[in-house]
């Protein structure tokens, strides 16, 4: 991986930061934690969901944001993505244009441009994002991202849309998103996956793909929902011991109770662990230099602000080096 | 809860919707599996991206939409017994399904080659995301119309949201109808109109490119030759989803993001007076955990786990086990104090995502007869034989006691 200058740069001390993965592995809540953690540090963050579903807003335990930036906490800011208005300020502000108004429905316009090509949707997307890290009103911006399949087409859309579109504004415009997007010292791209075989495999094809057809730094991936390693080996050992008939028998009178469920509960654990194992091993394996995270499965602490923080510390017990330049 | 055996009796079409990364196309290929074990139908499951074991399993390398047909050994094996029914599997291929829309529209050959090779075409045929909806519909109305096949699974694209599904024919439909679209094409027929559109032509212009827009222009003058017919498909594909053989399968995991999404897909679907067959709720935790005896129990050992270590290690003196163990009275003593600490934990974790769950799942505002809890398994779903026990799941329809 291509890296400038001797020391590497932390992955929060870059400006635009893309949380991607399978739907279901926690993007929301690995991008609110890491938000959190920045904005702690005293980095002005923005947080953008592109698949604008309120769900970082509902981890956060605040009102979703629009299109404009909403302030969440001290130094959080958030966003939803809204390709319409992205068209309506980016004509705006690149065309000084007051016939907007004049256009009639806009939403008619844009739903044309948005169908007939795609790529225009997407460089929206990439664009708006892009414009605010050249205003620089934040220090990082980190993106919610669209799952595996689309986030590719949105960081390689500024090239697929100079093959669409040979001359234009957009066009021109292309070069300078090309210039943010592209320089590893700007922007990077974090891949999250559960131990399981599809988020896995497509958390592995995906880093590979962003890495062959994209010009985007790949910066680290996470796996979330990590089962707990349960006993050590004697502890496990003891655990066998204990599951034996006569043993149970002896158990039971003890705390005069069936402790069968509590046993087999165990076995459970002990058994998604197992289940989990190899894919973790593999994504390890596969990895290469691209570092990886581990966050455990969270237990009760629900779905909101307490996952949120606890994910955070996971994090930064994980990777405070990875996250910020020593 | 009665499973899904009166969907499958009942339907042709089974359309399985979802929010992304609960298990859709596992449960998709289940019931597909299910369908042909309990009815002896001929069954086709057409999925979009199976995991990679999971389409090797089934035989799944690089099919196109046409189906083939998995081994009917290996369906006894997975089954363990005879199944009656065959079971097939297509996978899509929208870029494919695309071009036969195309060949099949198109007036003649000059305009089916320009149009496969416009530009325009192309990147919404490949890239369009939504464009998927649509032709896994077009290629389940293909199907169904066909009559090849007594049942139809169809697992559905993952798109941002689920009900993008079911609007996917009449978005199609007034996309090639909408006046915009006219007015584009115009230039071509009507200048004297032009003078109206003007504004719109100058940012285009000024936004996209000249080149840009006439191929735009192009490939919407070529498109209008098949205008007619392609409306009228996209009608009557919309058509089939109101069918009284067609029903839906929503599935979820029991967490509340997905458990949202899912409901509000439900009541997209009555909305639009469509057939909810069965909520699926994949990966539950057994019931055991929400037992109040157990829930208890578990709380008490955590509070005395170092009292019943001891009382263990002196009652079970006489155990063979404990006798026979290689570790010194102390370092036993210590190991049970730990194993039993982190059971109890361990159990008491898990309970509380358990009640969560069961929580998630009592707000679910439909009959308890349509909720089927499929547990959270033990193993990957990578081959038939797995596939077959998730199955078996659907068709009992019963919380199976399973780790």
């Amino acid at each position: 991986m291509p890296r400038t200058g001797s020391k590497s740069l932390g992955l929060l001390d870059r400006s635009l930061v893309f949380i991607t993965g399978k739907g279901g592995v926690g993007k929301s809540s690995v991008t609110a934690a890491l938000g959190l953690l920045a904005a702690k540090a005293g980095k002005r963050t923005l947080i953008c969901e592109v698949e604008a579903k309120g769900d970082v807003a509902r981890l956060l335990d605040c009102e979703p944001g629009g299109f404009q930036p909403m302030k969440a906490r001290e130094n959080l800011f958030l966003m939803s993505m809204n390709t319409e208005e992205a068209l309506r300020e980016y004509l705006r502000i690149y065309l000084r244009l007051p016939v907007v108004a004049k256009l009639g429905p806009l939403a008619k316009t844009f739903d044309f441009v948005a169908n007939a090509a795609p790529g225009v949707e997407e460089i929206l997307v990439v664009g708006k994002l892009c414009y605010e890290v050249k205003e620089a009103k934040y220090d990082l911006i980190l993106v919610d991202a669209t799952s595996t399949g689309h986030i590719v087409s949105q960081l390689a859309s500024p090239k697929g849309i100079s093959e669409l579109v040979r001359l234009g504004m957009v066009k021109d415009q292309v070069a300078w998103m090309e210039d943010i997007l592209y320089d590893s010292s700007q922007t990077s791209v974090i891949v999250a996956a559960t131990p399981a075989e599809t988020p896995i495999n497509e958390a592995l094809e995906l880093a590979e793909r962003i890495d062959h057809e994209t010009e985007v730094h790949l910066g680290a991936l996470i796996v979330n929902k990590v089962m707990p390693e349960l006993f050590s080996r004697s502890e496990e050992e003891f655990f066998a011991l204990l599951q034996d008939p006569r043993s149970t028998k002896v158990l039971n009178k003890i705390v005069s109770a069936d402790v069968g469920p509590l046993l087999r509960g165990s076995n459970a654990a002990l058994e998604m662990r197992r289940c989990a194992a190899p894919y973790v091993e593999r994504l390890m394996a596969s990895a290469g230099d691209t570092p990886v995270a581990l966050l455990p499965l969270m237990f009760g602490v629900g779905s909101g602000m307490k996952l949120v923080r606890a994910l955070g510390e996971a994090l930064a017990a994980e990777w405070d080096e990875l996250l910020w330049q020593a | 809860m009665a499973g899904v055996e009166t969907l499958i009796d009942h339907s042709r079409i089974i359309i399985v919707a979802g929010p992304g990364g609960v298990g859709k196309t596992t449960v998709a290929a289940a019931l597909g599996l299910s369908a042909a074990d309990l009815t002896g139908k001929k069954v086709l499951v057409i999925t979009v991206d199976p995991a990679k074991r999971l389409a090797d399993s089934l035989g799944l390398v690089g099919l196109t939409s046409k189906g083939s047909q998995v081994s009917p050994g290996d369906l006894d094996k997975a089954m363990g017994h005879k199944v009656e029914g065959r079971l097939f599997v297509a996978m899509l291929d929208a870029k494919s399904s695309w071009d036969e829309l195309v060949n099949r529209h198109a007036p003649d050959a000059v305009t089916r080659r320009k149009i496969l090779s416009n530009p325009i075409y192309r990147n919404i045929s490949s890239r369009f995301v939504q464009s998927h909806d649509y032709i896994a519909m077009e290629t389940l109305y293909e199907l169904y119309r066909s009559g090849e096949y007594d049942l139809i699974v169809v697992d559905t694209p993952p798109s941002r949201h689920a009900i993008d599904f079911l609007d996917a024919p009449s978005k199609m439909a007034d996309f090639f109808s909408s006046k915009l679209l006219r007015w584009l094409t115009m230039p071509a027929r009507n200048r004297l109109l032009m003078g109206m559109f003007k504004p719109f032509y100058q940012v285009a212009d000024k936004i996209l490119g000249a080149q840009f827009l006439s191929d735009v222009a192009e490939f919407f003058l070529l498109f209008e030759s098949m205008y007619s017919g392609f409306v009228d498909r996209a009608k009557s594909v919309a058509g089939i989803l109101e069918n009284s053989e067609t029903s839906f399968v929503v599935v979820a995991s029991p967490e509340p993001v997905p458990m949202t999404e899912a409901e509000f897909f439900i009541s997209a679907l009555d909305a639009r007076h469509l057939r909810l067959g069965q909520m699926v709720v994949n990966r539950t935790l057994p019931g055991y955990f929400r037992d109040p005896a157990a829930i208890l129990l578990a709380n008490k050992v955590q509070d005395d786990y170092e009292k019943v270590a001891k009382e263990l290690l002196q009652k079970g003196a006489s155990l063979d086990l404990i006798k026979k163990s290689e570790f010194s009275p102390a370092r036993l003593e210590a190991l049970a104090e730990r194993v039993l600490l982190e059971v109890a934990d361990s159990f008491l974790n898990f309970s509380g995502v358990a009640v969560e769950q069961a929580d998630e799942i009592s707000k679910l505002a439909i009959d308890e007869e349509l909720i089927t809890l499929v547990p959270h398994l033990n193993f990957d779903v990578s081959d038939l034989n797995s596939l077959g026990k998730v199955a078996a799941y659907l068709a009992t329809g019963t919380e199976a006691p399973t780790m």
